[in-house]
């Protein structure tokens, strides 16, 4: 018989959306948050509960992706909504915003049913569609924004390409305004990235790989910054990787216009200096290990000024949240030529591992990376998602308990996720989700978690 | 970014050599994991193979019962034919495989094609490749084979560098201290990417020149990538070939691709042959004896004038021999690893 609640003693409990930073015990009782922070005492504890020790964890809301792919439809050999969300649940998400580049395209309400009704049958999180910003993501005339929109889509976006033609983007922005719902545009001007398969620089001089220079996303950031001043549209920037792109936003922030952006947790981490192979290696002497196509990832992976550049500003906010831009890939589609390699990285499982570097390295303070992780993104998709990143009594328990101190070696075998694309494999990281539940039910739980019911 | 101390040049796993110590080298796909001193030798070992080539009969045993496969996606004469002989004057079995007429047009992968010679027992696979990395890639994956890069993408031609190594330091009796021009398209040139590593490993100085549109932004902006005593860091960048060639031991021309002006990186060919054009009158400002050299095939009257071309200051054609004795010299090199990584008998002769 499943338990009615659940109780977890004595995690530290972070809840951004209120401040909270305790430790304490979290009850959770028929999918909501009955009490956070109380101690319960043995006498309080509900009639079958299940007990979970928190010692040395911490629990916070369940972690809200804005941007990932989940292949279905279309590419079923890459990613499901199955496999998706159950690697979701083993990071720590349990909130997925999926990204429309599937076959067919997210950009009519069928294509939206078929996928809220596979994720409620099959899914383990929730998901939530994004609807493409032009049909068939084809760049030419605007989707049926308002049908995406009943429908149950809650961005648009064209992401794998930006939108390109000029016009059409502030046709988007203009268009959207009034559904209240963000554009997500991944920026990338064609003219200047054509061809690159890595970022411009040092590394692809080496290597002798076309590269793609940092003023491609800049120049169209710089545009579509334009543009939302223009048509006061609600513009999201996927994915920013250079520092560049940093000083655009910021700017565009200062002087108020309605622009958000997110940030991979690869570009916080790791560097282009990763194709040379030996993962971060010092060497810059090309050898067997090289061309490993596990890095390359749209945007590339940048240099460590950028790098710095993106954790600082996600620390104090001009950046909103982290989203893992996952991008799960079948082996045939990285066992080529990194020419010939698809563009992505299979992020959902590492992503906290991978953060937990920067607060371990007192980058940013982990109720800080939290708020990234829950308040940010939900945030962004508007008022109607702010029971999901918090821990208040009576709000939905999505929940995720980590042990952030816990190190253990990434073997993409064990990832539920289909893609085992990682350059992260073989690494050693410092943070690892214990369980996660959404609306009160675990959906992932170590087989190592200690518990009784009482 | 930060980059190796120099003395941990070369350092890479598994082949080549580590901690200093010289071991046989399985695999040659670039010339940045060679020591100077395992260049030195290869250019000595060099020297040998020439001799057997002026030869009445040009025959050794040294590769009797060995495979040599030459693996070509890409169009070439001198490399492919010059592997060929090579492998061929030292009793190698030299098989060639091009992409048209084999199963790479049925759309076979790298990887499979490379494991399907690797199971056929293959011992030297030859790889020219469109995509930079696909030597390293088969390297990787095919831990019985020794693989040779005979040019992959815009990354490396080390075996193009050495010969071009091999001709001056014959003609000028020592690398150290010359002044090499290297000019042309560098942006898309791995000949010049090679030549980049090897000359300046043998204590050359090396001037990359060509228009702005066809240099390595951060070569021609370094932004700090090069630490103090890195032997790239003596590499340097001039766009006006008419100051960069005062003084220079080697004047080399690179091929200058007629879609460069089509795709927008020159204004017209007419203004490059203006500024960039490799000319007696340019060369007239080199030293007295300096060398010119061309990695083939050669736009006569476009990268480099006729005249000069075929004059006597050219080793243009001392180039292409010297390759064929470069190509015995690595064969034999990575023979040793493969007797031994197949168990075989070593090939001292």
């Amino acid at each position: 018989m499943t338990p009615q609640s659940i109780l977890i003693k004595g995690p530290r409990i972070i809840d951004a959306s209120q401040g909270l930073d305790v430790v304490g015990d979290l009850l959770v009782k028929d999918g909501k948050i009955l009490s956070v922070g109380n101690l319960i005492a043995p006498a309080d504890i509900p009639e079958n509960c299940r007990v979970i020790s928190g010692d040395g964890l911490v629990a916070c809301a369940g972690f809200i992706d804005l941007h990932c792919h989940l292949r279905e439809p279309g590419f079923e050999y890459k990613e499901t909504i199955a496999t998706g969300t159950q690697a979701a649940a083993r990071g720590g998400f349990t909130s997925l915003c999926c990204m429309p580049n599937t076959d067919p395209a997210i950009d009519n309400a069928a294509v939206v049913e078929f996928i809220k009704r596979r994720a409620a049958d099959q899914g383990v999180v929730r998901v939530f569609p994004i609807g493409c910003v032009t049909k068939e993501r084809k760049g030419k005339t605007l989707a049926e924004m308002e049908e995406l929109a009943s429908a149950g889509v809650v961005a648009f976006s064209d992401d794998g390409d930006p939108v390109y033609d000029d016009n059409l983007m502030r046709l988007a922005l203009a268009y959207s305004q009034d559904l209240g719902l963000p554009i997500i545009n991944h920026c990338q001007e064609h003219s200047l990235s054509r061809g690159g398969v890595m970022a411009e620089g040092w590394v692809a001089t080496l290597l002798g790989l076309p590269g793609i220079p940092a003023a491609a996303e800049e120049a169209m950031i710089a545009r579509d910054i334009a543009l939302a001043e223009l048509t006061g549209g609600r513009l999201h920037v996927a994915h920013l990787s250079t520092s560049g792109s940093v000083a655009l936003v910021r700017q565009a922030k200062e002087r108020g216009i309605p622009v958000t952006a997110e940030v991979c947790p690869h570009h916080l981490t790791i560097t282009d200096q990763w194709a040379l192979g030996g993962k971060d290696s010092k060497n810059d002497v090309a050898g067997p290990l090289s061309f490993d196509t596990s890095t390359k990832v749209y945007p590339p992976l940048r240099s460590q000024h950028d790098v710095e550049a993106l954790v600082d500003a996600l620390a104090e906010g001009v950046i909103d949240c982290v989203a893992t831009d996952h991008a799960p890939h079948d082996l045939a589609s990285k066992q080529v030529t990194y020419q010939d390699a698809s563009f992505g990285i299979s992020v959902l499982e590492t992503a906290l591992g991978s953060l937990m570097q920067l607060v371990h390295q007192d980058r940013i303070s982990l109720s800080t990376l939290i708020e990234r992780l829950t308040v940010g993104p939900a945030r962004i998709l508007g008022p109607n998602f702010a029971e999901l990143p918090t821990l208040k009594e009576g709000t939905p328990a999505d929940v995720v308990l980590f042990d952030p101190n816990r190190e253990w070696r990434v073997d993409p075998r064990e990832f539920a996720s289909k893609g085992k694309n990682t350059p992260l494999e073989g690494t050693t990281l410092k943070g690892r989700v214990v369980a996660t539940m959404v609306a009160g039910e675990i959906v992932f739980q170590e087989s190592a978690l200690t518990e009784q019911v009482s | 970014m930060s980059l190796s101390h120099p003395a941990a040049f070369g350092a890479y796993s598994g082949t080549g050599h580590a901690n200093g110590e010289t071991k046989p080298r399985q695999h040659v796909l670039d010339l940045d994991d060679f020591l100077p001193s395992e260049i030195a030798s290869v250019l000595e070992n060099t020297r040998a193979m020439k001799e057997v080539l002026k030869r009445d009969i040009k025959k050794v045993p040294t590769l009797r019962g060995r495979v040599v496969v030459t693996l070509f996606y890409e169009a070439s004469t001198r490399t492919r034919i010059s592997f060929e002989e090579a492998g061929k004057v030292l009793s190698a079995d030299v098989i060639n495989m091009g992409g048209s007429g084999s199963s790479v047009e049925k759309g076979e992968s790298l990887l499979n094609t490379g494991l399907t010679l690797q199971a056929m027992g293959v011992d030297i696979l030859v790889v020219r490749h469109p995509h930079a990395g696909a030597p390293n890639f088969l390297a990787r994956h095919l831990p019985k084979v020794s693989i040779i890069n005979a040019g992959d993408g815009l990354h490396a031609h080390p075996t193009q560098a050495l010969l071009d190594l091999f001709t001056v330091q014959e003609k000028l009796g020592s690398l150290a201290g010359l002044k090499i021009v290297i000019v042309g398209d560098v942006l898309h040139s791995r000949v010049a990417r090679s030549a980049m590593w090897g000359f300046a490993k043998m204590g050359a100085k090396v001037t990359l020149c060509g228009p702005g549109t066809l240099l390595p932004l951060d070569l021609l902006r370094p932004n700090g990538h090069l630490p103090e005593g890195h032997c790239l860091a003596s590499v340097k960048v001039d766009t006006s070939l008419d100051r960069a060639i005062e003084g220079a031991d080697v004047v080399m021309a690179l091929r200058l691709q007629s879609e460069r002006q089509d795709s927008g990186f020159l204004p017209s060919m007419r203004e490059y042959i203006r500024r960039w054009q490799v000319t007696e009158s340019r060369v007239a400002s080199a030293k007295p004896n300096a060398l010119v050299m061309h990695p083939g095939p050669m736009n006569e009257g476009i990268e480099i004038s006729s005249g000069l071309a075929h004059g006597d200051s050219s080793v243009i054609e001392e180039q292409v021999a010297n390759g064929v004795a470069v190509r015995m010299a690595l064969l034999y090199q990575v023979s040793t690893v493969v007797s031994q990584a197949s168990g075989r008998l070593s090939i001292e002769q």
